[in-house]
Formats: structure tokens, sequence, C-alpha cells
């Protein structure tokens, strides 16, 4: 098992630039997540990784070795692919041992490592079969199988799950997880889901147009968005954003912190790092942290356009100071559709966001500085 | 196509025209070939006078052994082998590599090499007879099985290049990224991945090659002057102008020709409408 | 095909860059190399070689010819009656046979593209012209001509399209329709090879989608194969039309572009100065301008194709 390091590390195809100077240190053993939208560079970040694209400048080290020009022969990584590569012309048996074979590993060593694997990922009964009769499921199992049988350095993984159904997708992300606590192996596994990635990341990578936005544990990328771009990316339901001016005093003049929206209502917030008066801000509320009042003697006006029952928790779907907002509740309530209700923001869950830089204003005191680690 | 209980006479009339039609093109394929296996089998005293019977009232072998034990042509046949099975073999190989490096490079010039590689797609090429004959003279490579061997793979490189392209570009990229990773070079993981992946493809280049270099007489013609060097082609056309023409004979040698092209065709044309599907659309 | 290779786990050195870079420039070049050194040297050089010819007096059988005549052979070609009556019977050659090949070769295609009992054993039969060596359909389709010994005359006088049996061979109205007939016979199983690869490759989901959608099977073809199949044909339509107007062993098999020139085309008339009257640097000098042709025909549908497909969107 190795640390990976990737200093600075930049890749552009002629003129256009993909990644613009990657910082990343994984530590020997970790299960880093990258995520972000379609073509942002996740792909040719672990393909650089992988040895399968050059590297325009910048440094990538294994295991403090720096790998830039090695052949991926050379590297000792293993890949699972999206579409799985498998090898269709050889059997589930054939395509697992194929790299310990051309390693020259003994005959008597492979088939301990092959029953061994295909015990472990319940292939035993498949070994003779060509990937062209397995299911979905079970190829993308021998693509796994394949990768774990090397105790490679590193396993590199892009979207392996992205073409399994829903219940499938969900079992193979336990078993990953698993896999990888039983094996230790330093892992990088690219995925546009961000459930994927809060779910399985020690750390999360969250990737926009060739750099990196913030790389932290998947709590801390909750919680803490360090910008408008991850705060939306991460989180299903989406974070709803309101546009405002920051205000430092309330409506009845007393020092505080608050936020105007358009439609002249004022949402408390904890005092903003940075934040001066009259600065264009956003109002950043997980529609968790929104709650709806019981009367209308408090909180601001919504009107309901849609109430999504999901089962677990119900989705509602208003419409506040002329923006569409989503709200998670937990109760099941039965409002009209187009009836008035009232919302208050939790203050100190909701971010406060410079609209300009769109990063985001960190409180003055953390609320909880418990939380962090 | 099984026709279930409640066929329509639509679909019976439909069914009659597409057979109708498809056995009239079966006759306008086969049917010259049939005369020429006729007249290969007639008899040279009724060869005119029954010339235009469907079947002749007597048939014969005479030719066929004459051709097989006293003439040259078992000569010009394994010389046809020769040429035809080298150049097939040879001209699939460099297609194989250029095939796959058009598939899965990007590279300066590339563009301009299959521009060229189009444009020799134009040549009236006995214009080059002349030139090749000058270039090749001074090396010892005309009236040589070598000399016709080179001249015929650099013909058939630029088709046979995209057809085999073809059939590259329809193997996902992935599979020899994953051979790389398990350990191969580029060019193992092409040679032990890639390549037994397009057998049909490589199946359809050979018998595509084959078939061409079987039939060349142009360049075996002028290229080739003495008896031993000669091919298949240029034997046969000897029976047109040595002798008075003996057509049996000519005839039953030309039936002779046709078996190993027709062979080789005939095994492979599955393939090449396979390979052609794989890129044929992309254009 | 690597260079530089390394096994372990050691730190890479500095020189290992500069050879790796190299070998992963270099790669391509080696795989495209045996193919691009063939092609120059037996096909480049002997075409400018070739092309030089037309500027120079090359009679084989002339010891003093050799030198250099300028523009002489195209002058001279300019009103050389056989060549410009070669340009038109090339297009009316050309033209002819590419009709034909292509329309059966799409009918065919389009029959074999539906499966049926039979299918595959058909479908080799019907390509198997293809692989007869042209030299030898020639002679073949020459004899069928021949009232003597051949069936066809006979046939198209009891279908009334000829008074008695004759050889049309040797009547220069009608001449030029044998070797074309020779050529539609070799050429169906091109067009119908290319044509079936492209409609085996027309997603099933399309027609489905459309009589789902209540089209007919005119309509499905209509707006469905024939759009599909359209690329294809433009290409293969392109490269035949050149490939065919070079095309002249049937022509110099059948009929030798008699009578009287009634089937001379241009590729047959060079064969006939290069080889029959020796005169290489003539030859030449047509070749060239039929080269050209061919050049500003191909460019011209490339544009044309360019044009319309931007026009569209
Ligand atoms: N060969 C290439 N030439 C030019 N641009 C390329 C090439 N390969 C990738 N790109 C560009 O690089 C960017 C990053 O591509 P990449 O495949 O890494 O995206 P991704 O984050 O993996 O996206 P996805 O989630 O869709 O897989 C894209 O904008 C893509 O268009
Ligand atoms: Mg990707």
């Amino acid at each position: 098992m190795a640390s990976i390091e990737i200093a600075n590390a930049r890749k552009s195809y002629g003129a256009v630039d993909v990644l613009h100077g990657i910082d990343l240190d994984i530590s020997d053993g970790e299960f880093i997540v990258l995520v972000g939208p379609s073509g942002c560079g996740k792909s040719t970040l672990l393909r650089m990784i992988a040895g399968l694209e050059d590297i325009t400048s910048g440094d990538i080290s294994i295991a403090g070795n720096v790998v830039n020009d090695l052949q991926p022969k050379d590297r000792d990584i293993a890949m699972v692919f999206q579409s799985y590569a498998l090898y269709p012309h050889m059997s589930v048996a054939e395509n697992m041992s194929y790299a310990l074979t051309l390693r020259k590993t003994a005959k008597e060593k492979i088939a301990d490592a092959i029953t061994n694997v295909a015990d472990i990922l319940g292939l035993s009964a498949l070994l003779e079969r060509r990937p062209k009769a397995l299911s979905g499921g079970q190829r993308q199992r021998v693509a796994m199988g394949r990768a774990i049988v090397r105790k490679p350095q590193a396993f590199l993984f892009d979207e392996p799950l992205s073409n399994l159904d829903a219940r499938l997708r969900e079992q193979m992300r336990t078993e990953i997880r698993k896999l990888h606590r039983r094996l230790g192996a330093t892992s990088v596994y690219v995925t546009h889901d961000q459930i994927e990635a809060m779910t399985m990341a020690d750390r999360i990578v969250a990737m926009h147009d060739g750099i990196i936005q913030q790389v932290g544990s998947p709590v801390e990328i909750y919680d803490h968005p360090a910008n408008i771009f991850v705060a939306s990316f991460i989180g299903s339901p989406a974070m709803n954003f309101l546009e405002g001016t920051y205000e430092t005093k309330d409506d009845n003049g007393a020092d505080g912190a608050g936020i105007r929206l358009s439609d002249g209502s004022l949402v408390a917030v904890l005092p903003a790092r940075g934040a001066t008066n009259n600065q264009a801000v956003t109002l950043g509320a997980r529609p968790e942290h929104i709650t709806i009042a019981p009367d209308a003697n408090s909180g601001l006006a919504a009107r309901i356009d849609l109430i999504e029952p999901m089962g677990l928790s119900t989705l509602v779907h208003a419409t506040l100071a002329g923006k569409p907002i989503k709200i998670f509740t937990m109760d099941r309530p039965d409002y009209a559709v187009d009836s008035t209700i009232h919302v208050s923001f939790d203050m100190e869950k909701v971010h406060v966001f410079d609209t300009k830089s769109e990063l985001r204003l960190p409180p003055v005191i953390e609320p909880h500085p418990g939380h962090r680690d | 196509m099984t026709l279930t209980g409640h066929t329509s006479t639509r679909k019976m009339l439909y069914w009659g025209s597409h057979y109708l039609m498809i056995a009239a093109f079966v006759i306008f394929a086969l049917f010259p070939l049939y005369w020429l296996l006729k007249v290969s089998v007639t008899p040279n005293d009724i060869l005119y006078t029954e010339g235009v019977r469907m079947w002749p009232s007597r048939t014969t072998w005479d030719n066929y052994t004459f051709v097989l034990t006293q003439s040259n042509f078992p000569h010009y046949f394994m010389n046809s082998v020769i040429v035809a099975g080298t150049t097939a073999a040879v001209t699939t190989v460099i297609a194989a590599l250029t095939g796959y490096a058009f598939s899965r490079f990007a590279f300066r010039g590339k563009v301009i090499i299959v521009a060229l590689m189009l444009i020799t797609q134009m040549f009236p090429l006995v214009m080059l007879i002349a030139p090749i004959f000058k270039i090749l003279a001074p090396l010892g490579l005309t009236d040589s099985l070598t000399g016709l061997i080179i001249v015929y793979t650099a013909f058939n490189v630029p088709f046979a290049t995209f057809l085999m392209q073809s059939f590259f570009d329809g193997i996902p990229k992935d599979l020899e990224e994953a051979a790389m990773i398990d350990g191969n070079t580029r060019f193992e993981a092409f040679r032990a991945i890639i390549l037994p992946l397009t057998l049909p493809g490589v199946a359809a280049t050979l018998g595509f090659v084959f078939t061409a270099a079987w039939s060349e007489l142009l360049f075996a013609l002028m290229l080739v002057s003495s008896e031993s060097a000669s091919t298949f082609p240029v034997g046969l056309l000897s029976f047109v102008s040595k002798f008075s023409v003996d057509f049996g004979q000519m005839m039953a040698a030309g039936v002779l020709a046709l078996i190993p092209a027709c062979l080789f065709f005939l095994l492979i044309q599955r393939y090449l409408v396979q390979g052609l599907t794989a890129g044929a659309v992309k254009g | 095909m690597t260079l530089a290779t390394q096994t372990g786990k050691l730190p890479v050195e500095r020189r290992g860059v500069f050879s790796k870079k190299l070998s992963g420039i270099l790669e391509p070049y080696l795989y495209v190399s045996p193919a691009l050194v063939l092609i120059i040297a037996v096909m480049l050089m002997p075409l400018i070689l070739g092309l030089s010819y037309a500027f120079r007096d090359i009679r084989i059988l002339n010891p003093f010819s050799g030198g250099f005549v300028g523009m002489a052979h195209f002058q001279t070609l300019m009103s050389d009656q056989a060549f410009l009556g070669a340009l038109a019977n090339t297009a009316w050659w050309t033209f002819g046979s590419l009709v034909f090949q292509f329309g059966l070769g799409l009918i065919l295609a389009l029959l074999l593209n539906r499966a049926f009992l039979g299918r595959g054993l058909i479908q080799a039969l019907v390509f198997l012209p293809w692989a007869v060596p042209t030299f030898l359909s020639g002679l073949n389709w020459a004899w069928m001509f021949n009232p003597v010994v051949g069936p066809l005359p006979h046939w198209m006088t009891s279908l009334g399209l000829m008074a008695e049996p004759y050889n049309i061979l040797s009547d220069p109205d009608l001449a030029m329709w044998g070797p074309i007939i020779a050529n539609i016979w070799f050429g169906i199983p091109f067009f119908a090879i290319t044509m079936l690869a492209a409609l085996q490759s027309i997603p099933k989901e399309l027609y489905e989608a459309a009589s789902i959608d209540g089209a007919t099977t005119r309509q499905q073809f209509i707006s469905i194969t024939l759009p599909f199949l359209a690329p294809t044909i433009a290409i293969t339509l392109m490269l035949r039309t050149i490939w065919i107007a070079n095309f002249a062993d049937l022509i110099v098999v059948m009929t030798k572009g008699g009578p009287a020139d009634s089937t001379q085309i241009v590729a047959s008339y060079i064969f006939t100065q290069a080889f029959r009257r020796l005169d290489f640097g003539y030859a030449s000098a047509i070749a060239a301008v039929l080269l050209v042709l061919l050049l500003a025909y191909a460019l011209s549908v490339i544009a044309l194709r360019r044009a319309m497909t931007h026009s569209d969107n």
C-alpha cells in the first residue's frame, strides 16, 4: 500500500487547459472520492495517476517515487473502468489472472489467489464463463476481482457503478467499502454521484472546471462547504440559495446580522467574518434547515407550489421572495397548493456566501467548534 | 422467418417477390460461372456445334487433365499461391499496424498520411508501370516474384488499412488500457488483447487482398517476362495469344484458377460485412 | 515498442524523462512507417516519375527519344479526336456502370437485410462474382456475347430485342454495353456488401419507434433507412466513380477499345498508347490529365457535400 502525492499537476490538450494545477496528498490506505460535474476533469486526473495520460506539467508520486515517466504497467496500480473493460475472449478466471500471469507468478499461487478472490466476490460458480454470459452486476464484480487479485499499491475506480441499477449500486457501494476496510488499500474513486461520494469517502475531493474546490471529510464538506459550487453540488435535495444584502442592524436598529431578501424581509444569521453592511451576499440554507412555523405570527410568508411525499419524509416546494425553495420536513403536512405558509431559518445552520466571489463567509464564532476534526 | 397461421395474402406476396428477386440475383451471379464450367467440360469437337446448348451432349475431363499434367499451369499456380499468399500476409500485418495507429493515436501528420492514402486510390495505375519498372530493374526485382509481392503489397495497403481501422474502431480503447495497467506495454496489449479480438477483420483483410493479388494481370504481365516467374493470370492469357486459342483448356484453367480465390472469398465475405458495419457509417 | 521501461520502485532517473517522452511521440510513427515507406517508394515516387514523362519524349523503340518536350504532348492532346472521344466514352462507361451497380447493389442489400431461410448461403453465392479475376470475367462475358458459343444473343432475339442473333461487341452503337454489363456483374457485390454493412448498423429501435409512430414500410425507408445510408452512399459512390473511370481491364480484354474506338475510354487509351504504340511520354500526359480530372471531381464532390451539410445546420 502506498501514498499518492500530486503536486501542481496540469493537463492540456493543445490549447485547451483541462486541469489547472492540482495539488493533492492521499495518505496510505485512504479512500478518496473525486466528485464533480461532467467534464470537470475527474477521469483525466485519474488516468494521469494511472499513467494512461501524459502529465503536461507537475509531478505525481506513488509511495514517494515520482512516476511521471513510468508506463502504466510499471506503476503497480489497478483500475476498474466504467465499461469494466473485461477481455471478451477470456474466461472470468483468465481475466482475473491475466496480470498475475504477466508477472510470471507461480501457477499454484495464481490459482489460490483466484479462488480466494472469487470467494470474496461470490464469483466461484462463474469462473469458466466468458464475460458475454454474465449480467451487468456480475461483470462489475469480475472487474473488481481483476483489480483485487493483484494486491496493487493503489486502486483507481472510474465511475464503476454507474451502469448498475439503483439497488445493485447501493449494494456494491457497501461491498466496496467493506472490501476497502478489509484490504486497506489506497483508493481513488471517481464519481459524479454525490451520494456515492458522501457514503464511501474518507475524504471527498470536489472538483469544478479542472480546479479542486474543496477537500474534506464528507461531513465537513456537507456542513462547511467552501463555496457556492460545493454547497450546491453536495446534498440532495440541493441547498436553497436566496440573494440579498448583508445588514448589521436588525429591523429595530439593534446590533446583529441579517440578510435582507429581495421582498424586503430579513433573515437573521450569525455575524459573518469579513462581511460588511450592504454587501451583496447569498443566503444558503439546506432544505432541512428551514422549518414551517405552526402559525402565521412568526417567520416569512411563502406560497406552496407542490408537496412531494418521499416516504420517510416530505419535501415541500414553495416560493419565497420570488424564488423557489425546498423544505424538508418529517411531518406529513397537508397544505393546499397556493396556500400560504410561514417559514423560519435555522440561524446556526444557514450559510452566508459572498455573491461576487461565491466563497463562504464563515461565522465569526463557529456555533459548534467541537465538530471539526 | 416462419410463416404463422394468420399470414395475410400481402405477406405471402411480399415474401414471394422477395424470393423471386433473390433468385434473379443468384441466377445473374452464377450463370456466367456455370457457362465457364460448361465450356470447360465440353469436348473440343462439339465446342462450336453445340455452342449454345445449355449442357453438351457429351462431357469430358480431358481439358482438366491436359492443364494439370501437360502444361505449365501447376507451376503458374504455385507462383500465384506464393505471390497472393505472401502479399496477403504482409499486407495484413502492415495494414493492421497502420490501421491501429489511425484508430488509436492522434499524431502530427496523420491527416496528411490519410489523404495520401486516399489519393493513391485515384491513380490510373497503368501510368505507374513504366516508372515502377525503372525503379525495380536496378534492384533486380523485375522478373521476380519478390518484386510482384512488393508492388502488390503497396497497392493493397491503403484499402486494407482503412478496413482494419474500421475493425479497430469497433473495439473499446478501455481494453488495451486495462491490459496496460495489468502489465502489458502498448504493443503487447495490441498483440495479446486487440488482435485476437479483430480476427474476423484480419480474415476479411487477408481474403480481400488475396483475391486482389490472385487476379492481378497488368503488372504481372509487364514486370515479369520469364515463364518461371509468371503467375496464373499471365499463363491464362498465354492461351489467348500464343497458340490458336484453345478455349476448352483455357476455361478449364480458369475454373481451376477460380477455386482458391472463391474458397477464400466464401470464407471471409461474412466478416467483410461485419467489419464494414463497425466503421461504415461514420463518414 | 518501449524504449525505456523501468520496473521496481526506484525513483525515476531524469534521463528516463527524455526517452519516454520521445518514445511516446515516436510510437505512432513506428506503426505507420512500413506502410508509409512502401507507399512512397512504390506509388508516390513512380507517380512523380510518371508525371515527369508527360513532359518528355519517351518512345521505347526510338533510341533518340528521351528529350524534354515541354507542353507538346498536352497540345497534341487538345486536338486528338481519339482522346476527346475517349473522354466522352469514359463518362458513358463510368456512369452507365455505376447507376446499375449501385441500384442493383442497393436492392440486393435490402433483400439480404431481412432474415430468411438460407440467407448465409445465398449471400456467399451472390457475392461470388467479386472474387472472379477480372480478365477471366472479361473473357467469359465476351464468350457469352458471341452468337456461336454464347446464349445471350439468342435470348435477346427471342425476347424481340434483336432481329437475329449477332455479337453486340462488334456493333459500334452497342459495343459499350458488353463491358458495362460485365462490369455490373462484377461490381454489384461491392455495393451490396457496403450497403448491407451500413444497413446492419442502423439501430433496430429506430424502426420499432417509427412503426409505433405509425410509419408505413415505405415511410420508414424514406425517413430512416435513406438518411442513415446517405453518408455511406456518398463516400462509396465517389470512390467507385474514380475507380471505375480508371478500370480498363474489362474493356481491354473484351473489345480492346474497338470497334472503331467506340469503347475506348481514357484508361484503355493510355494502355494502348503505352503498350501498343510504346509511346510512354504521350501515355503519361494522358494519365496526368485523367488524374487531374478525377481529383477535381473528388474535390468538387467533397466541397458540394460540405456545402450541403452546412446549409442544413
Ligand atoms: N483527447 C481530448 N482532447 C481534448 N479535450 C479532451 C480530451 N479528453 C478529454 N477532454 C476534455 O477534458 C475535460 C475533462 O474530461 P474528463 O473525461 O476528465 O471529464 P470527467 O470529469 O471525467 O467527466 P464525466 O463525469 O463526464 O466522465 C472535458 O471537458 C473534455 O472535453
Ligand atoms: Mg469521466
